[in-house]
């Protein structure tokens, strides 16, 4: 597989570093146990159209957007139509992931999350003005790095949450709830993450202006 | 820009689930286009969904299905450009539903030289222009439902504060208001509602069956 080549470089001296810490803690399809380096996966897949990079991220990605879609009530001969889809998107707007405002789980979430709404609801989700470093930089190798350490233990604390709380997350993101239903107290730890995403914000309008 | 008034977390958490009614997400997603904060707090609450998609069980795929999705890869690289702001006034999420530019906007008279246009969306929720020539009024109204007017061209005033470009005004059942643009340039916001709005004066409760508003 080839490796990044861009300028700053970030994911080849990083390699390894990048990655949410324990995201492949289960031995997935691939039998892999040791963790992986999505960013840079994906950045293969932007920069070079790195097939066995695609490969892999869809071994691990596919099955859970599908099993995500399942979990949200979609049939799973539909599940499997949509998980293909979102795949097919991840590569062809690898140029839109920001790993210093997201981890690839959270980016790939929000893909299914439109593709559901847009075949079970016929509505459309309308998105934020889109946001991104364009082909000649990207963000600071430490940003990135601190924001995949930042949704690593996002997704340590929304485990270790008391039952009854995580039972009312779980069934808001999985469309049992209505916005009329859902609190403004949400109880979830989300100071240090919003504060990581507003500095890396900054940073890339900086960059824009 | 300062705004002042932001989206709250219910409404963010339940934009981030794909749960909210379409116009509602419009008038959401627009506000974040203007406002850093939310977004990177619309950021958190996707991260939350992302934590919880790792989490579900995963669901093997069919046989074939990476041949299948490689199969119509585009191999090219090819990087959009944003496309800048046709109407500076106008983000790209409101922009998809007007045709880019309030100037090309087809108002329909609502009264007292308010205006509106009726956005096309899904049913759950009905988004609108409102056009409000400054100083005057919008009919005092409360609400069945929730009412969002975010702010894209001059300021309005109601019984609670001021809200300037950018700002986001959130009504529910409780509250009865007569947002008065402030003197100077014309107001224009883009609202949304999920049930009818309450007029308190017999002339816009008439009329109301015939405007959608």
């Amino acid at each position: 597989m080839s490796l990044p080549t861009r300028k700053s470089g970030c994911m080849r001296e990083n390699r390894g570093i990048c990655s949410p810490a324990g995201d492949e803690r289960k031995a997935d399809v691939t039998g892999q146990t040791e963790e992986t380096d999505w960013v840079a996966l994906m950045l293969a897949i932007r920069d070079h159209r790195d097939e066995t990079a695609f490969a892999r991220l869809f071994q691990h990605f596919a099955p859970r957007v599908k099993g995500f879609l399942m979990k949200s009530g979609t049939a799973s001969a539909q599940a499997e139509e949509y998980a293909q889809d979102v795949m097919a998107v991840v590569w062809q707007k690898a140029h839109l992931f920001d790993p210093s405002r997201a981890s690839l789980s959270t980016w790939i979430f929000t893909i299914a999350r439109n593709r559901r709404i847009d075949a079970i609801r016929k509505a459309r989700h309308p998105e934020p003005e889109e946001l991104f470093w364009g082909p000649e930089s990207e963000p600071d190798q430490a940003d990135v790095y601190e924001m995949q350490q930042e949704n690593a233990r996002l997704t340590r604390a929304v485990q270790s949450l008391p039952e009854k709380q995580r039972a009312l997350i779980e069934r808001a993101f999985f469309g049992d709830l209505s916005h009329r239903e859902l609190a403004d107290e949400t109880g979830l730890p989300l100071g240090t993450i919003k504060s990581r995403i507003r500095l890396a914000l900054e940073r890339l309008r900086l960059h824009m202006s | 820009m300062t705004i002042r008034h932001h989206i709250s977390d219910s409404l963010l958490m339940a934009h981030a689930a794909g749960t909210l009614p379409e116009a509602f997400g419009l008038v959401v997603a627009t506000h974040i286009s203007l406002c850093d904060d939310c977004r990177a707090r619309a950021g958190a609450f996707d991260a939350v969904g992302g934590a919880l998609m790792d989490e579900a069980p995963a669901a093997a795929m069919s046989e074939g299905s990476l041949a299948a999705v490689m199969a119509r890869l585009d191999r090219r690289i090819e990087i959009q450009r944003p496309i800048p702001r046709r109407d500076p006034r106008v983000p790209a999420p409101l922009s998809d539903y007007i045709g880019g530019s309030l100037d090309t906007v087809r108002w329909r008279p609502l009264g007292g030289g308010v205006r509106q246009a009726i956005l096309p969306t899904g049913r759950e929720a009905v988004a609108r222009l409102l056009w409000i020539p400054g100083g005057q009024s919008v009919p005092d109204h409360g609400h069945r439902g929730m009412e969002l007017t975010l702010v894209l061209q001059g300021a309005f005033r109601d019984e609670t504060d001021r809200f300037g470009p950018g700002d986001l005004e959130i009504a529910d059942e409780e509250m009865e208001h007569t947002p008065v643009a402030e003197p100077g340039p014309d107001c224009i916001c883009l609202a949304a509602t999920d049930a009818p709005l309450r007029f308190n004066s017999l002339l816009p409760r008439l009329v109301q069956p015939f405007v959608r508003i």
